[in-house]
């Protein structure tokens, strides 16, 4: 990884500070609503305000159409929440994707996560036209190349401040084909990717694997691996993960978990069956993070708790990574003027 | 035997030589009684079948359609009376998409030695097109050439 | 070859619904191949075009002949005189021979029989998959003949994305993944490095984005004769 410029940092934003300064870092996920009220996103940022370093904000996930990334992004930046903002290759060509993103460093974002976003045939629009006028990587590559070389992916120089991000990509350790996955994230390790955040991980053996072969390839000490965690909510999205979801691999051991969870509790009761079920949940997030907590090359946990935010104040404190560390701040307030 | 309305019936039934035609040979043989209505054509094996011919057939007058190829997996040419069942499948709904109940066409299997099950079969096949009436084109037909006598060209 | 499905008979019927005589085309070369346009499927829309409207009591007058090649001037120049006695021409060519009728004899009405789907084979008969997307610029030497922008939902370069699962792709349970086809084509070769480089962002003004394409051979050109 290159330094250069704003006082070491590559972005300075908390996220890269916290992993700069080697503490285990933690990050959330915040879905935009599907609307235009600013609300949701405020009364979201305030729950996981302090509870994490940063949360991503969804791009149209599942391509379902909400509220804009970079929107939502900027009321979580005025709730003092910093955010991960989404970018997918599925909506924007690198024309709209460059200008936008000028836009969200203009609004004081400083985390992108680069995706190539899922098929549009998931989502409420299935007759849009797709864009993938870049994929993740060359989208990777592109953001990196605008806040380290200060031109434009077309390769024209930038006359002014150029947007500095700290930029992210995803992996899945589970897709197919297995052996190939680590060369992926390989690639997108050389196409400047400073952190990588994960899929789903259920199969911790599956994925010490998986770490293995990241460690061999070196990959841990160039980038850095934030492992995804989700909690269950009860056996049905369990087993639905399980059975339904391409790329994710969900043991029997959590489904049977998560069924066991009510026993003793009458049938009837649906407030304490669901209770149990969610307490349970969380209790697996825990164990799951504390096990990756001891993979060598794991540097974070990202934490997906989609529609219910409420969960992931439990899940740091129980992982025992709350209170949240306070980086080092920026020597500096006006980082664009340090180079 | 004629339609609710006294027009004469039309049955075109393509038999396969191996199978159904020597069945109906047979049936004459045996004084086996099917309607006379039915007009048979030989195929050198349902797979043959051609959709376009069918569709002539309905085109210039034929009130149905029966296709009678060999019992399945006895086929002469190991397959062509399973590609017919499809085939007829396919006419089916060609023929509901221009107007005609698609229910005019269909598909029978048999034995050369079924000379009593190719006589039930024309018959049955007669008996559901007198209950569907005459093939709705040759209505057409008689209505345009009324129209033209009640009211002569020039 | 190019691969194209007939369009439902009632919307067939709505494009000529004011003419009287009809003429469909049929085209001799790919939609013959595909069993979409040509002579048999042709002569099969006549019939049920001829039969529908006389049932519903407005009967059109409708023929059909086949041509080679509806792409070609020299296939469709001698249908002047047919094409000049109808009021319709219904082309069961694919895009390019509606177009070329049209182009031909503009003061005709053409419409077209089928919908051109995509350039591709039968992977068996009466099973076509799309295989070329023709992009302008050929990546099959890096990709072990398997084409990423044909045949990848979303035209990766550097494949393949987090919901291939089982040698699927996610958008649907029939489709193989078509990075796990390169993926398995080039470990089979042992010709993984080529997946190590990152395929640099794409032009695509090879494509369709670069707006209508077009290709002049000076060398094939005929020389021009001076006007008379």
């Amino acid at each position: 990884m290159t330094e250069n410029m704003t006082n070491g940092y590559k972005s300075g934003s908390r996220l890269e500070r916290i992993l700069r300064a080697g503490h285990f870092a933690v990050t959330g996920e915040l879905g935009p609503p599907q609307s235009a009220d600013g609300e949701v996103i405020r009364k979201k940022a305030r729950l996981l305000q302090g509870i994490v370093d940063a949360a991503n904000i969804t791009d149209n996930q599942t391509a379902i159409v909400r509220m804009s990334s970079i929107g939502a992004g900027t009321i979580a930046v005025q709730e003092g929440l910093e955010p991960v903002v989404q970018m997918t290759c599925r909506d924007r060509n690198r024309l709209a994707i460059q200008s936008d993103l000028m836009g969200a460093y203009a609004l004081g974002m400083r985390n992108v996560l680069c995706l190539t976003g899922d098929h549009q045939s998931f989502g409420n629009h299935p007759t849009a036209k797709n864009v993938h006028d870049l994929d993740s990587l060359q989208l990777t590559q592109m953001v990196v190349k605008m806040r380290d070389e200060k031109c434009f992916q077309c390769g024209d120089e930038m006359k002014g401040a150029e947007p500095r991000f700290f930029v992210g990509a995803a992996a899945n350790p589970f897709g197919d084909p297995f052996e190939w996955r680590p060369y992926r994230l390989q690639k997108k390790v050389k196409a400047g990717a400073d952190f990588i955040q994960t899929q789903l991980i259920f199969n911790i053996e599956r994925f010490a694997k998986y770490m293995e072969k990241i460690r061999e390839l070196g990959l841990h000490e160039q980038t850095y691996i934030l492992a995804g965690i989700g909690p269950l909510k009860s056996p049905g999205m369990a087993r639905y993960m399980r059975d339904q979801v391409p790329g994710l691999d969900v043991p029997d051991i959590w489904v049977d978990r998560m069924m066991g969870a009510t026993t003793g509790i009458d049938k009837e009761d649906k407030k304490a069956r669901q209770d149990a079920w969610r307490r349970e949940g969380i209790q697996i997030a825990i164990e799951l993070i504390k096990e990756l907590k001891q993979i060598e090359g794991v540097a974070g946990v990202h934490i997906m708790a989609i529609e219910w935010e409420e969960a992931v104040k439990p899940i740091v404190e129980g992982a025992e990574l709350f209170p949240r560390p306070e980086p080092t701040s920026l020597p500096t307030s006006d980082t664009e003027t340090a180079a | 035997m004629n339609t609710a309305d006294g027009t004469p019936l039309k049955i075109v039934a393509f038999c396969c030589r191996y199978c159904s035609y020597a069945a109906a040979d047979l049936a004459g043989v045996l004084r086996l009684r099917y309607p006379a209505e039915t007009r048979i054509v030989q195929i050198p094996c349902t797979g043959r079948l051609d959709t376009l011919e069918v569709l002539h057939a309905f085109e210039h007058g034929a009130d149905g359609v029966m296709v009678a190829g060999c019992l399945e997996g006895d086929c002469h040419f190991q397959e062509g009376n399973l590609n017919a069942r499809r085939r007829v499948e396919h006419i089916k709904q060609l023929i509901l998409q221009i107007g005609l109940e698609p229910e005019r066409v269909e598909m029978f299997n048999l034995s050369s030695a079924m000379a009593r099950q190719f006589a039930d079969a024309a018959t049955s096949m007669t008996q559901r097109i007198i209950d569907l009436g005459p093939n709705p084109l040759r209505v057409a037909d008689r209505d345009q050439m009324n129209q033209m006598i009640e009211k002569p060209a020039g | 070859m190019i691969v194209a499905e007939q369009k439902p008979l009632e919307e067939i019927k709505g494009l000529i619904n004011e003419a009287n005589k009809v003429l469909v085309v049929g085209c001799g070369t790919c939609v013959t191949v595909c069993f979409a346009g040509g002579d048999k499927e042709a002569g099969i829309l006549a019939t049920s075009l001829r039969m529908n409207t006389k049932l519903e009591g407005a009967p059109k007058d409708v023929t059909h002949l086949t041509v080679q090649r509806q792409c070609e001037w020299e296939y469709i120049d001698p249908l002047r005189d047919q094409i000049g006695e109808v009021d319709a021409v219904v082309s069961l060519g694919c895009g390019i021979g509606v177009q070329a009728l049209a182009e031909r004899y503009p003061e005709a009405i053409i419409v077209p029989g089928l919908n051109t789907s995509f350039l591709g084979l039968p992977i068996e008969q009466g099973v076509w998959e799309e295989r070329c997307a023709a992009c302008g610029e050929c990546i099959l030497g890096l990709t072990g003949g398997i084409c990423p922008i044909a045949r990848c939902a979303k035209q990766l370069l550097n494949g393949p994305c987090g919901g291939s699962q089982n040698g699927l792709c996610e958008i649907n349970p029939e489709t193989p993944c078509a990075w796990q086809l390169i993926y398995e084509k080039l470990a089979a070769q042992n010709r993984l490095h080529l997946l190590m480089e990152i395929q640099p962002a794409r032009n695509w003004s090879t494509g369709r984005d670069g707006g209508p394409r077009k290709i002049t051979r000076e060398d094939l050109r005929l020389v021009k004769k001076e006007a008379e």
